[in-house]
């Protein structure tokens, strides 16, 4: 299996105002492999969506910058594309589909020109031909009467709808990499199902490799078959997907995993108060401070923990995980 | 435990914090011309259900639905169209002016987003202090010791009283609401998605402190969330609610094994799980489409434009809300009258 999308060593730093330098993404290394979709899991403020932008090269510079690493794109490495060639990739090979579908749409152009412009830009296509596109591709994301829909302005969809529309969009041109970046937290439940059943059946028509950025870990069970748990810009754990929730082995991911009240199999069985994590996610200006920068709202944190940064290992087959308790080898210090 | 089974019954029992009867929230539009009617929003069309005092009932249903627009008229704050609540035995419904803002100390909210439900230009302890101010609970002195013990009680110390909310994180913010919701001592808190705007690890310590404070006073709330898997932790009965009414009302044990309606089956069904049990359920349905509109809904069963068992009565005629076996109440010609749901019956 060789990997369509190859991140490697990536960092991504911001410039503060108070002239420090804060690393928001450091060393994140992950692959993805065409057809398959990798779970990006973690609270707000984690990293999570910044990787997105930076897979897109669209972190802000300044005062962002991707400090080091290589983004391989079927081989090519995108940091060092020309912002010509990045312009190509953008919505033709690698795509986002963003959280909120109310903000991310134009008000003021129609469903039909949004959709068009993405393969006339890219394909060259004509307008006319842009617009039988944009239909077929809404009839593709199951909107009804799509030769109607195709004029309409976004207010006048529903939430489910808007959404299937920035699918369409990103759908457009057939990317290599689709990137959803919490597609379905503005959504009910029933409308997140629909929409996950299009995203699957879509990513079996087109083998496009899914990155899906989410707090849910139902969701991830649901749509992913490998994970990265992500904290404060750092991977804490990668495993495929039973594996990580059967068998989790950083105590974040395990606090992540318990502290959600999921829906039981058994509803009578006994309720007790649900694991809690203390505290909240370090803020940009805390980062880079040396050691696990999850230490102290870990309950299992040792004397080594705030002072070394933890090393990912091996704690199973194909399971990595970055803590302090599963390092046989002392750091010879 | 608690006992919706007793609805029915001429005399409700005294247990019952909370009764709803026949609530209805209409909302006019302006009219389309000068002699058009004026279209109807019916956004709560008919809804009842009973709290038992000390339980949690569980209001679910997709946005749109009238959860909210529930909670806010049993709280007195959307117009009630038509209908009775019932507060500790006492009819709130038509109350105004002081008399409804002596009951409105046994009554609390605890709202959604604690970034702008918290008033920026107050500190905490102010916000905390306001309903004891507004609605003339105890003195001056009592009231400084009141939102000191407050604040304790919530997990915050009591010196944060002096910080305005930007200074706090998002949990510490719904922790000034819930403090505040419990100043005046209500035996009724609404709950209206009280977790749904903060980051996962951080809902768990507030819904951990919610029912340790329920224990502790004897709270009633009424609980307002699309999170099924929060509603099946938090809540002791559940209403699922459907283009403004009730569908199916049952105990959370009832409710969550036996769902009777096909679109409480549907909502289950709907939800990603990490449980593979409830994921392999075979008895998965998928809803196309959105819900119809609230303004003038259709004839007949309001689910069925979405229902896939859904046949000509169902469009025609509007089913009752029954009930089956011990208190579960469901809406739906379907199901028969020994509790068969219909996505079992056509296997």
């Amino acid at each position: 299996m060789s990997a369509l999308l190859e991140v490697r060593g990536l960092s991504v730093e911001f410039d503060l105002k108070d002239g420090a330098v804060s690393r928001v993404i450091d060393g994140l290394n992950f692959e993805l492999a065409a057809g398959r979709t990798l779970g990006i899991v973690g609270e707000s403020g984690c990293g999570k969506s910044m990787t997105a932008l930076a897979i897109m090269r669209l972190v802000p510079v300044p005062p962002g910058r991707i400090a080091e690493g290589a983004i391989r794109l079927a081989g090519e490495n995108l940091l060092d594309a020309s912002e010509a060639r990045m312009r190509e990739v953008r919505g033709n090979d690698v795509s986002m589909i963003f959280q909120e579908p109310m903000t991310s749409l134009n008000p003021v152009y129609t469903i039909g020109d949004q959709i068009g412009e993405t393969v006339r830009l890219h394909q060259g296509l004509s307008r006319r031909d842009a617009r039988d596109r944009a239909i077929e591709m809404l009839r593709a994301v199951s909107i009804p009467a799509p030769e109607k829909r195709v004029d309409e302005y976004p207010h006048q969809l529903s939430g489910g709808m808007r959404q299937r529309v920035m699918i369409a969009m990103a759908l457009a041109c057939r990317p290599q990499v689709l990137i959803a970046d919490e597609p379905t937290t503005a959504l009910d439940v029933t409308v997140q199902a629909q929409i996950f059943d299009l995203l699957k059946e879509l990513q079996q028509q087109t083998e496009a490799a899914v990155i899906l950025i989410t707090h849910d870990m139902g969701a991830i069970a649901e749509m992913a078959q490998r994970v990265v748990v992500m904290y404060a810009g750092r991977k804490v754990e990668e495993a495929p997907v039973d594996e990580m929730l059967t068998n989790p082995k950083h105590p974040y991911t395990r606090g992540l995993i318990a502290c959600v009240p999921h829906l039981e199999a058994d509803p009578a069985l006994e309720r007790p108060p649900l694991m809690e994590i203390p505290g909240v996610v370090p803020s940009v200006a805390e980062l880079g401070r040396g050691g696990c920068p999850f230490a102290p709202r870990c309950a299992e944190a040792m004397d080594r923990c705030p002072q070394d940064m933890p090393p990912e290992t091996a704690v199973g087959e194909d399971h990595t995980a970055a803590c302090w308790l599963y390092s046989a080898t002392e750091a010879a210090a | 435990m608690t006992g919706p089974a007793a609805s029915a019954a001429a005399n409700p029992p005294p247990d019952n914090l909370l009764e709803v009867r026949g609530l209805k929230v209409h909302f006019s539009l302006p009219r389309k011309g000068p002699f058009a009617p004026a279209p109807k929003v019916h956004a709560v069309d008919g809804v009842s259900f009973d709290t038992a005092r000390g339980a949690t009932l569980g209001l679910v249903g997709e946005s749109g639905s009238g959860k909210t627009t529930t909670a806010l008229a049993v709280m007195r704050l959307a117009p009630v169209t038509e209908g009775n609540i019932l507060l500790n035995g006492q009819e709130i419904g038509p109350l105004s002016g002081e008399a409804l803002r002596r009951q409105r100390r046994h009554m609390q909210i605890i709202f959604q987003d604690p970034y702008s439900s918290l008033n920026p230009r107050l500190r905490a302890g102010e916000i905390v202090r306001a309903p004891l101010d507004q609605l003339d609970v105890g003195d001056r002195e009592s009231r400084d010791d009141r939102v000191a013990e407050l604040f304790r009680l919530v997990g915050l110390r009591p010196e944060q009283q002096a910080l305005f909310p930007h200074q706090f994180s998002g949990g510490q913010r719904q922790r000034i609401g819930v403090a505040r919701a419990l100043a005046t001592q209500p035996d009724l808190i609404v709950c209206d998605e009280p977790v749904s705007a903060l980051d996962v690890a951080i809902q768990a310590q507030i819904l951990n402190l919610l029912r340790r404070l329920q224990e502790e006073f004897g709270l009633t709330y009424l609980f307002i969330s699309h999170d099924l898997g929060v509603v099946q932790y938090m809540c002791d009965d559940v209403a699922v609610m459907y283009l403004g009414q009730v569908v199916e009302h049952a105990d959370r044990v009832s409710l969550f094994r036996e769902p009777l309606h096909p679109y409480t089956n549907a909502l289950l069904s709907a939800v990603p799980s990490a449980d593979p049990v409830l994921r392999d359920r075979a008895s998965r349905i998928r809803l196309v489409g959105d819900p119809p509109s609230p303004i003038d809904p259709p004839p007949g069963c309001r689910f069925a434009s979405r229902c896939p068992f859904a046949e000509e009565r169902c469009r025609a005629e509007e089913p009752a809300l029954r009930t089956i076996g011990e208190g579960h109440r469901v809406r739906c010609h379907l199901v028969s009258d020994d509790g068969v749901p219909p996505h079992r019956a056509s296997n």
